[in-house]
């Protein structure tokens, strides 16, 4: 629907439990004409992105969808669409990776992506996931960088929600259609993404051009910048819809807090009412929750844990061997800040183990008992 | 095609890549995967080629073809050719499932392998077109298996065109190219690119070892169209004069098969009388109708 309203015109998507209805939908707008788009019905993953990226190089809006093994199939592409500064959007509903073999909800597939390039947005709830749609080709096109719009699936994917939609006519205002930044039947020929060496190398005119690793340095520049540009379009789009994003994470009863629990997508939710369940026995708790976790918005968010003592840090992922991802990241920019809180990382909610509340509550409250800094990350829900 | 390209002096691919682009003309758009090929169009920020050409990863060729032609047709620039071109092991090997699926959508554009038989670029590893009896740094004693019959695979996907054609007969390869690129849907043509540090030559007899291919029957230049297979050039005037050379002449000039044993040479021989007997069969009714 997202994709709809913002005039995609090429789709390329392959199956994938949670996220099939996703290219079920639109190929029934396509067929029915309501999306003048082209869908491409391919045999891989791998194909699907590969689809996206030389469309998308010929400048055309393109998207995908997937989840889990699929996006794993997609890391060769992953980081080409970014390397080649592609505005590709990707849906992503978050699944557990096999083996062994799950359908169910955890963020380790996105997680593990997070180096290639793309930036990363997680929704807490439908109405998210719509708007983000929309925000994220006008970030991209801006940025000349993928984003993958991630939420939770079965968790969101597969429960209904009231969702406003928003208004055609207002969201082509708001997104003008793409202007590539290569014009591939322009007069001169172009050779795109040729083999590179380390170091500049002079053109016809003697002019130096670029190495591969001053590509690179460009890259994260963009990325550096991102940050600003999702604040102003975030802003924009309350503006026009009524709905502001001016923000990179979000916060929940964050004032005056000195514990604060750490989260990520629709876990926000549950937080929140734990967080409300803590304050009531006198405990002075708050959520936050990462909006965006690529770019990492670290001076955001030591600026949110700027009163806290002690950060509980929820994660649907692992780095195994180490912690989860969001606890790493946060004691790099708690770090940076000189910001000495007590930190206790959860592992929590992998392949769809459910998690409520509650959970959350008593997991906060054990890691205050504690009242010191817990090293190595607690699993939470598993009994064997 | 400029001259100073990267290739090797003496390679087949610069050889049958002038004529393939002379044959294209301007409004073509290429996509090629890893390969010599990348390595010929050049280092950033120069190439050789002057046509626009979009880079992509090994696997994805037929992909990337599709993704231009649907961007194109979205955009309503109906009037470029699409072309994917890509080694044997970027086609036989690594991106056989997605020509597979292209070719089974009937994705309107023109695949090009170009066939050296083995990965040169990455140092004459084999691939599964790797003939029977080749040493390659990967099959260091010898070749067991014969090539893959990439030809059977692609025709039965039913795509409109398909054609075989080599360096050493420029004009019936022209002519095939020029003819794939007016036919829509996906058209596959396979191209024989002798390879002197792979195959072990002096770059003298680049066209020598081309044409005896065909001489042979090792290479057979053919068409299929609709269903119905033509020989063509040189292979055509050897089903009318029933004159093939025998195999054993076209191994003797490459390094790569200077261990092969005579018994080899039979079993290699017997597979192309076959594979040649069909070919003549299928001609020949091909001629009555
Ligand atoms: C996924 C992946 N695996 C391996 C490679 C390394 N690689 C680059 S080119 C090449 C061989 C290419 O062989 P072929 O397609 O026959 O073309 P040729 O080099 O012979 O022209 C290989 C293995 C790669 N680029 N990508
Ligand atoms: S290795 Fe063979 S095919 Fe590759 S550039 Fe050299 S001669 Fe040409």
């Amino acid at each position: 629907m997202g994709a709809k309203l913002c005039r995609v015109q090429v789709i390329a998507a392959y199956p994938i439990t949670p996220q099939s209805k996703i290219p079920e939908t639109l190929v029934k707008y396509v067929d029915s004409g309501e999306l003048e788009a082209e869908f491409i019905r391919v045999e891989s993953e791998h194909s699907a992105l590969t689809v996206c990226i030389s469309a998308s190089t010929v400048g055309a809006r393109v998207f995908t969808a997937t989840a889990a093994n699929g996006l794993a199939y997609m890391h060769e592409q992953l980081h080409w669409a970014a390397g080649a500064r592609l505005p590709i959007v990707m849906a992503l509903a978050n699944r557990g990776l096999g083996a062994p073999w799950t359908i169910f909800n955890d963020m380790q597939d996105s997680i593990s992506q997070r180096d290639t390039g793309w930036m990363q947005v997680y929704c807490r709830d439908n109405q998210e996931i719509m708007d983000s749609m929309i925000m994220a080709y006008k970030i991209c096109e801006q940025l000349h960088v993928p984003m993958m719009v991630c939420f939770d699936g079965f968790v969101l994917s597969h429960t209904v929600m009231p969702v406003e939609i928003p208004d055609q006519k207002q969201v082509d205002a708001f997104l003008p259609p793409y202007v590539p930044h290569l014009q591939v039947d322009g007069p001169e020929p172009i050779n795109i993404n040729p083999v590179m060496l380390a170091g500049p190398r002079a053109n016809a005119q003697g002019v130096f051009c670029p190495s591969y690793m001053g590509f690179r340095m460009r890259l994260q520049e963009a990325l550096e910048s991102a940050g600003d540009v999702i604040l102003e379009v975030g802003r924009e789009f309350g503006e026009v819809f009524g709905r502001s994003y001016e923000c990179l994470l979000w916060q929940y009863r964050t004032e005056g807090a000195d514990t604060i629990l750490l989260t990520m997508g629709s876990l926000a939710n549950e937080a929140s009412l734990a967080a409300d369940a803590l304050r009531e026995k006198g405990c002075k708790a708050g959520v936050v929750s990462l909006r965006i976790f690529r770019p990492f918005p670290a001076e955001p968010l030591r600026q949110a844990l700027s009163g806290a003592k002690h950060v509980v840090i929820f994660d649907k992922n692992i780095s195994y061997g180490n912690e989860g991802a969001t606890c790493t990241e946060t004691k790099a920019a708690l770090f940076e800040g000189g910001l000495q809180p007590t930190i206790t990382n959860f592992i929590v909610g992998l392949g769809g183990k459910n998690i409520v509340a509650t959970d959350l509550e008593a997991a906060t409250e054990e890691a205050l008992k504690r009242r010191v800094q817990i090293n190595g990350p607690q699993w939470i829900g598993v009994a064997v | 095609m400029l001259p100073g390209t990267r290739a090797c002096s003496g390679c087949g691919l610069s050889l049958a890549y002038r004529h393939i682009l002379k044959a294209l003309g301007e409004k073509t758009i290429l996509t090629i995967p890893a390969s010599c090929l990348t390595v010929l169009h050049g280092l950033y920020p120069s190439t050789s080629v002057g046509l626009t050409n979009i880079n992509t990863a090994f696997a994805t060729t037929a992909a990337s073809a599709t993704g231009i032609a649907a961007g194109l047709k979205a955009l309503g620039k109906t009037d470029y050719t699409v072309v994917g071109i890509a080694g044997d092991g970027g086609t036989f090997d690594i991106g056989i499932q997605a020509l597979s699926a292209a070719a089974e959508r009937n994705t309107d554009f023109l695949y090009i392998c170009y066939d050296n038989e083995g990965y040169m670029n990455t140092g004459t590893q084999r691939s599964s077109a790797t003939p029977m009896g080749a040493f390659t740094t990967t099959t260091p004693g010898t070749k067991f298996e014969h090539k893959k019959d990439i030809l059977a695979i692609m025709e039965a996907h039913g795509i409109p065109y398909m054609a075989s054609a080599s360096p050493a007969y420029p004009l019936d390869l022209y002519d095939k190219v020029v003819k794939a690129k007016n036919i829509n849907g996906t058209r596959f043509m396979h191209i024989n690119i002798p390879c002197s540090p792979g195959w072990g030559f002096p770059t003298d007899d680049l066209v020598e070892l081309g044409k005896l291919a065909v001489d042979t029957a090792m290479w057979v230049l053919l068409e299929i169209e609709n269903g119905v297979l033509r020989l063509t050039g040189r292979s055509r005037s050897m089903a009318r004069s029933g004159k093939k050379k025998p195999v054993s002449q076209y191994l003797k000039l490459q390094g790569r098969f200077k261990h092969v044993t005579p018994e080899q040479i039979d079993y290699l021989q017997g597979w192309i009388d076959k594979r040649w007997q069909r070919f003549l069969q299928r001609h020949e009714l091909s001629e009555e109708t």
